[in-house]
């Protein structure tokens, strides 16, 4: 009986974090993503399927307040320019909700958008339903997706000094976009910089 | 006259300099100048808490790690704030916040661009997400990427003490 009992309660537990891992984790590079339906800052609603011609997408989780996220915003307009032609546009997504952020409302990205000039659509994940299943954790957060199979191919960092342009020596989601559309392996497929937790409610 | 002036002015100076205790500066490190901060092995309990006065989170849950610095320091128990404000914003942000909410803990900058080496090198589960926490003693070490109120921090910290 204490035997049962003991089993049962690691079994119990076991689920439990295998559950909490999941939730924590969400997407890896090799996982197929599903497709999300979000609402752009020109009112009209984007899915990637929407991308007929593209070979992939720079999906990059970013909001209007996080300085992570501001002092990256001239090179992802640049990344856009550069790749969108190429086949890979980005697609911005704010995770954070507004509640919890002051000036991250859709009100705010449209004045932001237009601001910066934002070539490249900027989505609110209302509700917050999309980032977690990416498993985003911070703003700016990269996801490079490849079309064919819609697999993540990278996931982290614009490049390696996000808080100061002027000192890039890596250019990590670049490298990374070259290869795929050189039909090359990736170097590097993940890494990591600073940014500002997703704001929740 | 002049001379009791002046005595008095330098008494008023003197009393206020103790009683506020203004910062004027705060150290800086690169990761390699920090790390010896994270893994020391003297009998002390560590809270490092990484944050910027530019996280709103952050700046939230700083009371809780002032009050654990405080409360717990008969138990040896050390709370350093590790800021990653940007370094041109020391002067006019940093250094001013600091000393606006009279912060009691060990305030340094961690000023090192190479992220993708020392994010995973403080802990390899650590996403970049701020704010970040790490409980650390020469027997035992935590991480967390997450925000803590005073009971949450209270209670991760007992199991090291």
């Amino acid at each position: 009986m204490k035997l049962t009992k003991t089993i049962l309660i690691l079994f119990v537990c076991l689920i439990a974090s295998a559950f909490t891992m999941e939730i924590a984790e969400g997407y890896q590079v090799g996982d197929v993503i599903e497709d999300f339906k979000l609402k752009n800052i020109d009112d009209t609603m984007v899915s990637l399927s929407d991308y007929k011609e593209a070979k992939g997408f720079v999906i990059i989780f970013t909001c209007n307040q996080c300085p992570y996220s501001v002092v990256n915003e001239d090179r992802i307009i640049a990344l856009d320019l550069k790749y969108k032609i190429l086949g890979y546009p980005v697609i911005a997504i704010n995770p954070n909700d507004p509640r919890a952020s002051k000036g991250d409302g859709f009100e705010d990205m449209k004045v932001r958008a237009s601001e910066k000039g934002f070539t490249f659509p900027y989505l609110f994940d209302e509700g917050q339903n999309v980032y977690p299943k990416f498993g985003a954790t911070k703003t700016p957060h990269v996801y490079i997706v490849s079309k064919s199979g819609m697999n993540v191919e990278y996931i982290g960092a614009i490049d390696n000094s996000s808080r100061k342009p002027e000192a890039v020596t890596e250019k990590y989601v670049e490298d990374a976009l070259d290869a795929l559309l050189a039909g090359k392996k990736l170097v590097k497929t993940k890494t990591r910089a600073i940014g500002c937790s997703i704001k929740v409610f | 006259m002049i001379k009791k002036c002046l005595v008095t002015l330098l008494l008023i100076s003197l009393l206020c300099s103790c009683k506020n205790e203004e910062i004027t500066s705060v150290q800086s490190y690169t990761y390699n100048e920090l790390k010896p901060l994270l893994e020391k092995n003297d009998g002390k309990t560590y809270v490092i808490n990484f944050w910027a006065t530019w996280c709103a989170p952050c700046v939230k849950e700083l009371p809780a790690f002032e009050k654990i610095n405080k409360e717990y320091v008969a138990k040896n128990v050390t709370v350093i704030l590790v800021s990653l404000d940007f370094p041109k914003q020391v002067a006019k942000r940093l250094i001013p916040f600091i000393n606006k909410k009279k912060l009691q803990s060990k305030v340094v900058l961690l000023n090192d661009i190479n992220e993708n080496f020392w994010i995973k090198a403080i802990d390899s589960s650590w996403s970049g997400a701020i704010p970040a926490t790490i409980i650390y003693n020469g027997k035992d070490r935590k991480f967390y990427e997450q925000s803590f109120d005073y009971d949450q921090l209270e209670t991760e910290l007992q199991p090291f003490l």
